[in-house]
């Protein structure tokens, strides 16, 4: 596979070429925070607004999970532009999450904590009011996992493994706006719907939106 | 939603014949959708099944686009439509007190409609007459500046009418025993 040169931060790469900036850069041991992207998605949502970088000849930053790289790309992760988008991506996410980590299962691996401390970015509301003031009724109708949707981020991992990985088809996106959610056909509970409670869906989830059973206790 | 006797096989017959007219690639999905609204009001749950079938997708993705966009209705339309007035003015004028006195009284949620299919309760972003905030159009006619004794002033002339509407046919069926 033939291989481009590229800077990122001022240090030269070579990664393959055609691939996504997003996971060459996260080969490269750069990071860069991400919460949607897939590398087999054909098409990547770029829905979570967090990977954002720029780079020399472009006006404006770009996401990095959509932009491929070429030859003699130069990149930068950090300029105060880039900091201000992906605080903000990551403030209105916080602004209607349920964010007592201390009482998170997920607390210490979730993608969120993970993003923060990278990009030096406080785990609460400074500018936005929390949105979350109604929290939506959690979902532990399975034995195996539950959902809580006042944690969920979506960012659509779940969706994807259930629809293209174990192709079960029982969960996707619901509702619109503040309602939006995962969820099943007709909204019922998952133990009523399709989902064989293969768990995989728990284990792609980044924050504590989908947990084990067994973790809770 | 519980199924009228012989819905069932009505949304049947009318979703088969609209999904022939169609192809089955994904973009299909909303004209088909549409095209059911059109015809049978809403979008049934056995129609979302059989269009899921019928382009091989799963159920949950019909539901998806169906409960992403407006446009869609889940449930029949009530024989009396109620639309709440949630526009800039009816909102400050107590537009949502409005909407609770009428879940509170129909026991019903917005977007859904009685058992009885008497009533369906939607909201709606601005019906043109601030002026006469907050205000609710019942099936065609408007109501101005209401409050949660005229929700049940409006509920209680349906139910008038209802019982007087009995009363006639009452009647009615009587007059013709005797005449036979």
């Amino acid at each position: 596979m033939s291989k481009v040169n590229i800077t990122i931060d001022g240090q030269q790469y070579q990664v393959p070429a055609g691939e996504k900036l997003l996971w060459a850069a996260l080969d490269c041991g750069v990071y860069i925070p991400h919460l949607c992207a897939n590398k087999d998605k054909e098409r990547p949502d770029a829905s979570c607004r967090l990977c954002f970088v720029e780079i020399e000849g472009f006006s404006n930053p770009v996401t990095s999970c959509t932009q491929e790289v070429f030859e003699g790309m130069v990149v930068r992760t950090r300029t105060p532009q880039v900091d201000r988008l992906v605080q903000t991506a990551f403030e209105l996410l916080l602004s209607n999450h349920k964010l007592r980590c201390g009482k998170c299962p997920q607390n210490r691996q979730c993608e969120l904590q993970k993003i923060a401390r990278e990009r030096k970015l406080k785990l609460k509301l400074t500018r936005l009011r929390p949105l979350l003031t109604e929290e939506k009724p959690v979902d532990d109708s399975t034995d195996v996992f539950i959902y809580d949707p006042n944690r969920c981020v979506l960012c659509g991992q779940c969706i994807w493994v259930d629809h293209k990985i174990v192709e079960v088809g029982a969960i996707g996106f619901i509702n619109r706006g503040f309602k939006r959610k995962m969820g099943t056909f007709g909204d019922v509970p998952l133990a009523e719907s399709r989902c064989t409670q293969c768990g995989e869906c728990v284990k792609v989830c980044p924050v504590g939106a989908l947990v084990f059973k067994e973790k809770t206790e | 939603m519980e199924l009228l006797p012989g819905e069932l096989e009505q949304i049947k017959a009318e979703t088969a014949e609209i999904l022939q007219q169609h192809g089955t690639e994904r973009q299909e999905l909303i004209p088909i959708i549409q095209e059911i609204q059109e015809r049978l009001g809403y979008l049934p749950k056995p129609a979302m099944e059989q269009v899921a079938r019928a382009l091989d997708i799963p159920e949950v993705d019909v539901y998806s686009v169906a409960t992403f966009y407006n446009q869609f209705r889940l449930n029949p339309p009530g024989k009396h439509q109620i639309k709440v007035c949630m526009g800039t003015a009816c909102h400050m004028m107590g537009g949502h007190i409005v909407m609770d006195s009428f879940e509170r009284r129909l026991e019903i949620k917005e977007g859904e409609t009685t058992p009885d299919r008497e009533f369906s309760l939607e909201r709606v972003a601005c019906v043109g007459c601030c002026a006469l905030a907050p205000v609710v159009l019942v099936d065609e006619k408007v109501e101005a500046k209401v409050s949660p004794i005229r929700v049940d002033g409006i509920l209680l002339t349906f139910e008038i009418e209802k019982s007087e509407q009995e009363k006639v046919e009452e009647k009615e069926q009587q007059e013709g025993g005797v005449e036979e």
